[in-house]
């Protein structure tokens, strides 16, 4: 009966061991998500700015560019994938992975071929466990991002796509991300960047509005040529800090839960200590009370 | 007299923004100079200062590097991956 008392005992203690780490994980996504968002916000001025300016150029102008226009016939897509470097956040890695997986489906069946840019630690785990191949992948800072890996990841996604697709270059590229909705939900989304498609929060113009008529300089070629680069940038970095964003709160609600779990195991296994404890005490007595009749009872 | 919006942008927050009379930035072409009413613009700025003159004919320069200029309907906006406040 002892030993089964010891047993409780030792579970309760490891489960408050657990609590206390899954509420000090909480407490700190907690403290980072508010930061994080103020990220989103103030990034938000510059990816509007540069998609307006794009949305102007593919609007009011109709050169053809080799970034706006749809190739023929598209052979290989390239697929970006935002997971996290560390787990203990829920489906929040599984879920974009779950998504990228479907986009791959999608596109293998439109008979496209598919690579792989990856970053964070869990995407690229998920693929060497399943030795899958990939074209590069990002690792470190994810809960934290810079502006310097979205540009890294920028330029070497323009420089698949503008080789040619017979040396291995792509003539797509799509992004999967986790969107931050709010604290409690966040979507996996997915998003072609390229070749240029619906330009969010662009006004079509009426048949009766007068377009602006541009003026570029020095010219048209030259302003998108330096434009779209950016616009890729600016893209990327927004996915990362949306998914910046959807890791910490994710993981605070993945820890929350856990904390309560915890929470409620050791109150479970505290009334079973107790009942333990309980009738340990009533066998004792019943033993006693016996031998002190059967020592009466021998006089 | 109608005066410019202007904003000042870099990748991760905004440096300026507020009400102005003239811009002066340089552009890979040269330096230009934009004052109310200008027609529809995008231009790709060279390293170096875009100088903002208030309504009260203060002056505030910024720094960008590596981005680009629109000016549309009395909106300018100076978008670059870096800038700041001289």
């Amino acid at each position: 009966m002892g030993a089964q008392l010891r047993v409780y005992r030792q579970k309760i203690k490891s489960a408050q061991t657990t609590k206390k780490i899954t509420r000090a994980m909480e407490l700190i996504s907690a403290s980072r998500i508010q930061k994080a968002q103020a990220r989103v916000a103030a990034s938000t001025p510059y990816s509007r700015a540069i998609t307006r300016a794009v949305s102007a150029v593919a609007t009011y102008s109709n050169v053809d560019h080799v970034l706006t226009t749809e190739p023929e016939k598209i052979e290989r897509a390239a697929v970006v994938i935002f997971t996290s470097d560390r787990g203990l956040a829920g489906a929040f890695s599984s879920q974009v992975l779950r998504e990228a997986e479907e986009l791959s489906t999608l596109l293998r069946s439109q008979g496209k071929d598919v690579v792989y840019f990856l970053v964070g630690r869990k995407a690229n785990a998920y693929f060497g466990f399943r030795h899958r191949a990939f074209e590069r992948v990002w690792t470190g800072g994810t809960d934290q991002p810079q502006f310097d890996t979205a540009k890294e990841i920028g330029d070497a996604l323009l420089e698949a796509f503008l080789r040619n697709s017979d040396d291995g270059g792509v003539d797509e590229i799509h992004v999967v991300y986790n969107r931050f909705v709010s604290m409690v939900t966040q979507v996996p989304e997915v998003v072609r960047l390229l070749p240029l498609e619906v330009v969010e929060g662009v006004e079509e113009p009426g048949a009766k509005d007068v377009l602006p008529l541009y003026e570029f300089e020095p010219d048209v070629e030259t302003v998108l040529d330096a434009l779209l680069p950016v616009y890729i940038e600016s893209r990327l970095f927004n996915a990362m800090l949306q998914s910046a964003a959807s890791e910490h709160a994710s993981r605070q609600k993945a820890m929350k839960s856990a904390s309560d779990n915890a929470d409620k195991l050791i109150t479970d296994y505290t009334r079973l200590a107790n009942n333990a404890r309980q009738s340990e005490i009533t066998q004792q007595i019943s033993e006693i009370v016996g031998g002190a009749d059967a020592l009466s009872s021998a006089k | 007299m109608a005066t410019l919006s202007v904003s000042v942008v870099s990748a991760d927050r905004e440096v300026w923004s507020g009400e102005a009379t003239q811009l002066i930035a340089r552009t890979v072409e040269g330096e230009i100079g934009i004052l109310p009413g200008h027609e529809p613009l995008l231009a790709i700025l060279a390293r170096g200062e875009v100088r903002v003159t208030l309504p009260g004919g203060e002056k505030i320069t910024a720094q960008a590097d590596d981005g680009f200029l629109s000016v549309e309907n009395n909106t300018v906006q100076v978008v670059a991956r870096q800038a700041g406040l001289v």
